[in-house]
């Protein structure tokens, strides 16, 4: 029963991707002016290049055919253990936070590899950013998540959800920092705006479209929606460690679907949130992408140093 | 006593300390002498809430004078007075770059570690609740002398001064309530007349180094080579 429902989330999860990928585009079009299209266009794009015939570069080896595969394998292994509407499933407990970022590791390495397996210059150059990008960002948010797990003593997610839930509203420094430093190394991971623009095919500003642009057919299609996924993940991820309320606790359907119209609510709203800052924001120039995650570390290191000098508790002799 | 078990008002206390902190290290980050004033001024707002709050917790209305002096010089007048000066000088498209800034950081980090090895012996003996926050305190103090180390500008000097003197009136809350009101009103017109001063000084400077870059200071000599 608990399994059927774990492979139940998973799927909504995975369905329910290309809908906030959509519902973000909406907020991005009103705030500029421009008819949005339909909710389910997302769907159709998919079904769309599905469809079609992908066609293989000439000197492409198996790499090129096999990364869109384990993209996204990886990606719908790493839902599957992110509590999305019930914490205390069997597939959140076997697995925690590090090994999310294993996941996310494992996927981009192959992305990177395939962008490089083609020889084209675009190829090597967005798999070289995608890297210095990635490996700025993974320990800010490894810091992040230390943070969390120095506050509720596990670095299991679903855990650290149910002790966030239990202790109820408290006003923690270091899970203000945590929760900004996440923010930006989730904008840098998924690749929006101000570090790449996920809109755009303008040559010399692309890291995660250079990377795929030899890509076409079906494997587009994995790796577009493995990419819908992943922002997900991390909508889920910053909603439900840090606002948890709503996120169903046992296995009652009263409780279940209130937890899916919670985690709805939560993701549009942070949808919102996001695209605000698209709008408001312009695009950085690559090279001030260190600034920016090294931003991102600082506020993990304050996180844990607020955590130890303001939070703990204090020994009285 | 964890967090957990304070009151929310508290925790609140504990919450904007450590957004002091954090005004402080952007400060450290800024480049652009317009938007340091601005965080400047953002910290003295933070600093003018979180004296109003442990009013409101600890029933010390006398706090409440000092917070809203507090906002009016800190958060409002001085930074006013810092952006004109920063205008009438064209200082306002000068870049003032850290050479290391991700160097710097860290070694503000290591400050805060250390202001917390510091305070450590203080915040056991007591059982003040905000005394906590004593570390964060010491850290604001340290981490503007390391603003004034890193920068050229002297604008950049006055308001890492500045946030020095946020720090002691910040580590006056946090672990006496506040200062004898005298003794507050005193430093608040000092730091007010002080920043009248400085902008005097900037002409001075200027007028005679033709620049306010400090690095230029030393080169000065008597007898042109």
């Amino acid at each position: 029963m608990v399994w059927a429902l774990a492979i139940l989330q998973t799927l909504l999860f995975i369905a329910a991707a290309p809908l906030l990928a959509s519902w973000l585009k909406r907020i991005k079009c009103r705030l500029q002016n421009r008819r949005a299209p339909s909710l389910f266009q997302p769907y159709r794009d998919l079904r769309k290049l599905y469809r079609k015939r992908p066609i293989v570069p000439y000197p492409a080896s198996w790499i090129f055919r096999a990364a869109p595969y384990i993209v996204f394998a990886s990606t719908v292994l790493a839902a599957a253990i992110v509590p999305l509407a019930a914490v205390d499933l069997p597939t959140a407990r076997i697995a925690d936070v590090i090994v999310l970022v294993g996941f996310f590791a494992l996927g981009r390495t192959f992305q990177v590899l395939a962008g490089m397996d083609i020889g084209t210059a675009f190829g090597g150059m967005g798999s070289s950013r995608e890297m210095t990008v990635s490996s700025l960002a993974e320990p800010a948010m490894l810091m992040a998540v230390f943070t969390l797990a120095m506050s509720a003593h596990t670095t299991n997610l679903s855990q650290a959800m149910n002790y966030v839930h239990d202790t109820g509203l408290v006003l923690r420094p270091s899970f203000v920092f945590a929760l900004g430093g996440l923010l930006l190394v989730a904008i840098a991971e998924t690749g929006r705006i101000p570090v790449d623009n996920p809109a755009t095919h303008l040559e010399l500003t692309m890291i995660h479209e250079a990377m795929i642009l030899e890509y076409s057919g079906r494997w587009l299609a994995l790796i577009e929606w493995a990419s819908q996924i992943k922002l997900m993940l991390y909508g889920v991820l910053i909603a439900n460690i840090f606002f948890p309320w709503g996120i169903a606790q046992d296995f009652s359907w009263p409780a279940l679907i209130c937890g899916v119209a919670a985690i709805a609510l939560k993701l549009a709203l942070l949808a919102v949130v996001l695209g605000l800052s698209e709008a408001l924001f312009a695009k950085m120039r690559i090279f001030r992408v260190q600034e920016y995650l090294g931003f991102a570390y600082l506020l993990g290191v304050l996180g844990l140093l607020s955590h130890i000098i303001l939070e703990a508790a204090r020994v009285h002799h | 006593m964890s967090i957990i078990e304070l009151s929310l008002y508290q925790q609140a206390i504990l919450l904007l300390a450590g957004l002091i902190a954090l005004t402080s290290f952007l400060m450290l980050g800024q480049s652009r002498l317009v938007r340091l004033v601005k965080v400047f001024a953002a910290q003295g707002m933070l600093l003018a809430a979180t004296t109003a709050l442990a009013a409101t917790v600890l029933e010390y209305p006398h706090l409440y004078v000092s917070a809203a002096l507090n906002l009016l010089l800190k958060g409002i007048v001085i930074p006013l007075l810092l952006q004109r000066l920063i205008h009438r000088l064209e200082l306002h498209r000068v870049m003032d770059t850290v050479d290391h800034p991700a160097r710097v950081m860290m070694g503000g980090a290591a400050l805060v570690v250390f202001s917390y090895y510091v305070s450590l012996p203080v915040v056991e003996n007591s059982h003040l609740v905000t005394l906590n926050a004593i570390a964060v305190s010491l850290a604001v103090v340290l981490l503007g002398m390391l603003l004034m180390i890193t920068r050229r500008q002297a604008v950049a000097h006055v308001v890492g001064f500045m946030s020095i003197e946020n720090g002691l009136f910040f580590a006056a809350v946090v672990s006496t309530y506040g200062m004898p009101m005298v003794v507050e009103l005193g430093v608040a017109f000092d730091v007010l007349v002080a920043a009248v001063v400085f902008g005097v000084f900037f002409f001075q400077i200027r007028a005679s180094i033709d620049s306010l870059n400090v690095d230029r200071l030393s080169k000065l000599s008597e007898v042109e080579p």
